[in-house]
């Protein structure tokens, strides 16, 4: 009962470390530049198939699969930033919202015109695919445990780039007040671009953690759509709250596809967002600020 | 150019403002009630659909273009109309009384999502219509002895007034009637209190509530309103598509939906008549581009890539959407050498912020 439960929540743990880089690259892009990203889910998407480029058609190692495709995503983040969403600056926040479904739309397209990718359903093949660890009862994937140790890697990463890079901190000046940034000499723009393109790179490695449990098609980015619920819970706005949103939702996920009767699994992550936003109206850790007028 | 005096108060309620509205819109209303005369099946069978979306497209006008709300599950309030309208025509409930619920039951889902709104703001709002279009959908594919699942079910064609609606002119008919009557609604609504406290809402709720606008009450009827209109539009899609399945009302198709106001012109109910034509147009444009693309590349996601690409351009460049092209080309007419480029230009190059209201 109880390695079942603890089977579970590994489980959870792992999936909900995904939704939690897909939040956190909507999280970052929301702090900066306060766009609600909708093609996070895609952008992700499109990482994973770059991925699939380097390491099924071109043949290289894994490690240098996911530079490449964090790379090339990082550039297509700062490129689709430069040429869509700058020229809306200044739009209503929900013109912009659309916009960025429109990115999306473009993507899941090109990737079923592309010859090779197109629409059928691919794998990628991992140095740790069966493993499997066996502590006193509990059967644990390798690769579970795997997603979870890079996930954490991945935020200590950008814990240490935020907290003490020049531009880590210039990128959190912009995010807290974006005139203000402007004034002290921040060249804000090319910071948001900055921004656009990290976030596309998290998803990208999100992209490649989830390659192996759910392969790569040009569908995958609709987990993008559980991980909004995730930045929400966590309150969008904040980074740390995006993970623990993630994870709540992976856990939830995980436990109510177990214990709940068929169909609760798919609307666990939403039924947890609604009862959330009904007790904090801007999520759990979310920033209330009141104008004064 | 024409100059219009103002002489009485009524001029400012009346509904058409000079000859030339009543000319051009009786030349429209001719057209489309000899419709069934020029056009074939084919086309009968868009106009239908232009019918149906416009309606859904004044609906989501009253509430994204109007009150300024954001809602990303328009699908569901489509579900709820056109689910009542099926199981109550299944149940030989007369036509005028199982419409009519279909708009008072996606009214009340229009309420029960408008509640949290009165404390949701901007992105949180939409992921919770979002959360509720999926919970919405979920349901339907769930309760399987009430709609049949995931098998989806059966609707029988209209019958009002002990007459089976059967042909394709009598049904167009009927939806071209409901078009104008909640058109008319919708217009009757602008120019009442109710409407200019929407509008209020939507140029600054700080404001509006200053002005004494409750802001709980409207925003919630704003979206009981847009939730009604759509159900209309639910029923009658029903009827057109005469099968209906959990899967026809997924998010994407409120994507879609959203897309008509947004192409259309946001902030004009021409805008959404014009935003449904395109939107049901386009993809029979893209049928006929798919035999133009070069050899090897697979057709199938042409339509979400030109999909998505008209909607990049139209933010981008036309930002007011097809009824903001035309009123600047009408302008450019009217005031002929006199027309500035600068004229439909928005004020503000910079960010409007969100967390702080």
């Amino acid at each position: 009962m109880l390695s079942q439960i603890l089977q579970l929540l590994v489980a959870g743990v792992s999936q909900g470390c995904v939704y939690a880089l897909v939040a956190l690259g909507f999280v970052l892009i929301y702090k900066a530049t306060e766009t609600v990203n909708f093609a996070q889910g895609d952008v992700m998407m499109l990482g994973a198939f770059f991925a699939l480029t380097g390491s099924v058609i071109l043949g290289w190692p894994y490690w240098a699969t996911i530079l490449f495709a964090v790379g090339v995503m990082a550039v297509v983040g700062m490129l689709t930033e430069r040429l869509v969403l700058r020229p809306v600056l200044g739009h209503p926040a929900f013109t912009v919202v659309m916009i960025t479904i429109g990115v999306g739309y473009v993507m899941r397209g090109v990737v079923t015109m592309v010859p090779g990718w197109g629409t059928e359903t691919h794998q990628i093949p991992t140095p740790y695919v069966d493993d499997v660890w066996k502590v006193g009862g509990v059967i644990i994937p390798v690769q579970q445990l795997m997603v979870i140790a890079m996930t954490a890697a991945l935020c200590a990463v950008l814990y240490l780039f935020f907290r003490f890079t020049r531009i880590g901190v210039a990128m959190q000046a912009t995010s807290q007040n974006q005139l203000a940034a402007y004034y002290m000499g921040i060249p804000v723009r090319r910071v948001n671009m900055l921004i656009w393109g990290i976030s596309a790179g998290v998803a990208a490695f999100a992209g490649i953690l989830l390659a192996p449990a759910t392969f790569v098609h040009s569908n995958m980015g609709f987990i993008g759509l559980k991980a909004f619920p995730a930045a929400v819970v966590g309150g969008f706005g904040s980074v740390p709250g995006s993970i623990v949103g993630g994870l709540i939702i992976g856990v939830v996920e995980a436990l109510a596809g177990f214990y709940l009767p068929e169909g609760f699994k798919d609307v666990a992550a939403y039924a947890v967002v609604l009862v959330v936003l009904l007790v904090w109206p801007s999520g759990i850790f979310g920033e209330t600020m009141a104008k004064k007028v | 150019m024409r100059f219009l005096f103002k002489t009485g108060y009524e001029q400012d309620v009346r509904l058409f403002k000079h000859g030339g509205q009543v000319f051009w819109y009786g030349v429209l209303a001719v057209v489309l009630l000899a419709a069934p005369w020029w056009a074939g099946d084919y086309v009968m069978t868009q106009l239908h659909f232009i019918c149906i979306y416009s309606i859904v497209g004044f609906g989501l006008m009253m509430l994204v273009g109007f009150t300024g709300q954001i809602s990303l599950g328009h699908a569901a309030f489509l579900a709820v109309g056109a689910y009542t309208e099926a199981l109550m025509q299944a149940a030989g409930i007369p036509f005028v009384i199982s419409i009519s619920c279909a708009a008072l039951f996606s009214a009340v889902a229009g309420l029960i999502v408008g509640l949290p709104a009165l404390r949701l703001k901007g992105i949180y709002l939409a992921i919770a219509t979002l959360a509720f279009n999926v919970i919405v959908e979920e349901i339907l594919a769930r309760w399987h002895s009430l709609t049949g699942g995931n098998e989806g079910m059966t609707v029988k064609p209209v019958r009002m007034f002990g007459y089976e609606l059967t042909n394709d002119w009598q049904f167009y008919y009927l939806c071209l009637a409901l078009t104008v009557l909640c058109g008319l609604a919708c217009v009757n609504l602008l120019r009442s209190p109710t409407g200019r406290a929407f509008v209020a809402i939507r140029d600054s709720e700080i404001s509006a509530s200053c002005l004494g606008v409750n802001l709980a009450k409207y925003k919630t009827m704003s979206f009981a309103i847009s939730a009604a209109l759509t159900g209309i539009a639910g029923a009658l899609y029903a009827h057109k598509i005469a099968f209906i399945s959990p899967e026809q009302f997924t998010l994407f198709q409120s994507i879609e939906l959203i897309t008509i106001v947004i192409l259309g012109g946001i902030g004009f109910l021409h805008g959404a008549v014009l935003g449904a034509a395109f939107v049901i147009v386009l993809p029979q444009l893209i049928s006929i581009a798919k035999g133009w693309l070069p050899e090897g590349v697979a057709p199938t996601g042409l339509q979400a890539v030109v999909f998505g690409v008209i909607l990049i351009l139209f933010i981008i460049f036309e930002p007011l959407g097809l009824y903001g092209r035309w009123l600047k080309v009408r302008t450019w007419f009217e005031l002929f050498p006199f027309y500035r480029r600068g004229m439909f230009r928005r004020q503000k190059s910079y960010m409007k912020s969100e967390r702080l209201r």
